[in-house]
Order: C-alpha cells, then structure tokens, then sequence
C-alpha cells in the first residue's frame, strides 16, 4: 500500500467515514447534533484536533518508545485539545457554550486514538496530516447530516434558518436525547440497506480481521472490534 | 443528607449519564450482548468512577486550583484516570485476586470510557466538594449499570425476534435505546 494525500482525503470521507462505517465517536456524536451548527462546529474542532494530532504523532513516531506509546499519544492529544478549547473560548464563546462539556471529551475520542494508532504511527508526516483531514472532515459531515435532520423536523429550521412553513408543528423529542437514538439508526438502517445491494466491500468488511486489533495490521477496522473481543477472550481464558 | 441523596438520584436516573448526556457509549453498545458481562462491565465502571472521582477532585482542589493551573485539568485528569486504572489491577491482582478475576479484561477497556472524565470535569465545573463529587460519581456509575444491564436483557430477548433486514444488528439496538432514553425521561418529575 502506498497511500497519497488525494487517496486518504477521500477515504476518510466516504469510505472508511468514521461515524457511519467505522462507528467510532459515538459520544459526542449523539451529544452535540442537535443543530447542523453545533454538528458542524464540534467536527471541525474535531478536525482540527485531528489533523495535528497525526502530524505530531507521525513525527514522533521512532522516538516514542512501543511500551509507552498510548500514554503518549494520549498527553499529545489533551494538549492540543486543551489548546483548541482555549481558542475557541477567546474567538466562538457562543459555540464553546453550545459544546461545553465535549469539548474537553474530545480526548477520548476513539477516532483520535484510533488513527493515531491505526495510521499516523506506521505512516510519514504528510500523509498523516491528510489522512486526519479527511476523517475530520468525514466526522464533520457525518455530524452535520445529524445536525440538520434533527434541526429539521425538531425545530424546523437549518443552520437557525426557518426551513419548514409556519404552519408545521416541531416534533421537539428529535432534539432530545431520544431522538439522536432513532435518526442513527434509521440513517444506519439506510446505509445497510445501501450496502446489501451492492457485493461486500472486502476491504471496508476486513474479513481478514480476527477481531484482535493488537496483531492486526490491517487499520481498516480501526480498532471497531476492541469492545467485541472482551467476548472471545474471556472464553480462552 | 438530603441533598446528597438528591445528588445520587439525579445522576443516577434524572441524568443517567448514557441516555441523556450519552456519555460512554461505545461500553454500552460494544458490551451489552449479554446481561452477564454487562453486569461485569457495571461493576468495574462503579469501581473505576468512584475513585476516580475522588483522586481528581482531590488533586483540583488540593494542586491545581491553589497553584492557578485549573486549565491543565483535562491533560491531568487523563493521565490521573489512566494510572489510576493500572494501579487499580495491579491493586486488585495482588490483594483481591477473586474480584480481579470477575472484573477480568474490562478493567483496563475503562480508560477510554469517556464517562469516567466526564464525571471528574463535570465534578469540577458544578463546584462540588470531595464529598458530593465522591457520591455523584458513584450515583453516575450506578447509572450506568442499571442502562447496561437493561439494554443487555433486551437485547438477549431481541435475539429471536424477526426484525426487518436493514434494522438488524446496531439500528435495532440504538432504537431499543430511544425507547429506554423516553422511559428515563419520566424520572425528570422526580425532583
């Protein structure tokens, strides 16, 4: 595999999208998209947080010793986010109140540390970057969908815009919790719908993957499978 | 009193921690297959919050605030509930092997659950002492583990069920989830 800027860009984006195929950051994915505007603030912080990240990570990648490389990767991403957070309090007060408590969160992030682990530690600096990029971006329109359709029929408006006529009532319980529940799984529901009429994907799938992210070097998976194996494991023990 | 039981219910059930402030939730849906193991997952996560929200408002309220570095608290926190959890296995292997042994892999699955930082950053920022942070910790685990367990049951009842194709797998279980967050919305009268 010799990945180019171009390729990751796009593979971010659509075909490994974190929220919809890999179904990583479901945290602050379910949290902050009750407008398109909070959805796409929170993945362009995301992004930003994202694309240093996999820079750094990269650059630092033979001088981190294996043993401690998640700690690490870990202190790296908190003071980046710690910088951004920072940022957005001097310049967006207004989006810094809306995301509160999540933007702190985005440390634990599982797309941030999955790609740190899964692409920026075995991958060089530029690439890196652009593969943060186009997750980032990913996530950000995955959000921003959510966003707008929850706006949509739980407000009727988009982006703070009135959409619907006067006349429609809000469905307000989209933009309560409950509702981040059903919009996912319907949007996940059509996107199974979508992939069953077309062949498997054998490299989105990774039939290879034997749910062990440790010796899998394939980073397709990103890492998805690591709550399934508490299952296997146990069984061997 | 009285308000450390209004702290624990509404952490627990008012706010439960997964269903309206949707902390945590890869554990819940990653975890939640059978009611055994997501009773398993429910009991190291008490564990983990509990202490660990006493650790980090201990350090807030004894390090960081006194020397004016309040603003570090996201990078230490981490590192706090990171060592933490290494100590906490090692802790258990050596004194208390039978519990390490129940508690087993999910112990260390626990640093990348996003509700234990959440409860340590929301502990500082509603201004709780050592003792409400303590108490709102272990209110928010229970919660926890009583929307796993239940998630779990229904899931193992779901198993046989005929579900529509494209529903089956994660959109049949993030529904069974809406369902439950409704439910949960009728203990918001309760304080």
């Amino acid at each position: 595999m010799n990945p180019n800027p171009i390729e990751r860009l796009t593979n971010g984006i659509i075909k490994e999208n974190p929220t919809f195929v890999l179904m990583l950051g479901m945290c602050p994915t379910l949290a902050v998209t009750t407008s398109a505007t909070n959805g796409a603030g929170m993945g362009l912080t995301t992004t930003a947080v994202l694309m240093f990240s996999n820079m750094i990570i990269s650059l630092l990648r033979k001088f981190i010793p294996d043993r401690v490389r998640i700690p690490g990767y870990i202190v790296i991403i908190a003071s980046l986010v710690t910088v951004v957070q920072f940022v957005l309090q001097a310049y967006l007060p207004s989006l810094n109140d809306a995301l509160g408590l999540y933007i702190p969160l985005i440390v634990v992030n599982c797309i941030i540390l999955g790609r740190a682990e899964s692409f920026a530690s075995k991958n060089g600096p530029i690439n890196s970057f652009f593969d943060g990029v186009g997750m980032g971006l990913g996530f950000t329109i995955a959000l921003t969908i959510l966003g707008g359709f929850r706006e949509l029929i739980g407000a009727g408006t988009i982006f703070g815009a009135q959409i619907m006529p006067s006349a429609y009532e809000p469905i307000s319980i989209f933009i309560l919790a409950p509702g981040a529940f059903f919009v996912l799984s319907c949007l996940v529901a059509i996107q199974n719908k979508v992939k069953n009429r077309k062949p498997k994907d054998a490299s989105v799938q990774a039939p290879s993957c034997d749910h062990d992210c440790s010796t899998c070097g394939n980073g397709a998976c990103g890492g998805k499978f690591f709550d399934m194996t508490v299952d296997d494991k146990k069984d061997n023990k | 009193m009285s308000d450390l039981l209004l702290i624990i219910i509404g952490s627990a059930l008012v706010n439960n921690v997964v269903l309206s402030q949707f902390l945590g939730l890869c554990p819940f849906l990653g975890v939640s297959k059978k009611v055994e193991t997501a009773g398993g997952m429910g009991a190291a996560v008490i564990f983990v919050i509990t202490i660990a929200s006493f650790v980090a408002s201990l350090i807030y309220k004894f390090i960081l605030n006194p020397l004016g570095l309040s603003y570090l608290q996201t990078i230490v926190f981490i590192l706090v509930i990171a060592a933490l959890v290494q100590f906490v296995e090692m802790f258990l292997k050596k004194s208390m092997p039978a519990l390490y042994e129940s508690l087993g892999v999910y112990l260390p699955l626990i640093t990348t659950n996003c509700a234990v930082l959440g409860v340590a950053l929301n502990n500082v920022q509603d201004g709780y002492n050592i003792l409400q942070s303590v108490i709102n910790g272990f209110g928010t685990a229970v919660g926890f583990t009583i929307a796993i367990v239940i998630l779990a049951g229904i899931r193992e009842n779901m198993e046989f069920n005929d579900i529509p194709e494209s529903f089956q797998g994660m959109p049949i279980v993030l529904v069974s989830a809406g369902l439950m967050a409704i439910a949960f919305f009728g203990f918001s009268g309760v304080i």
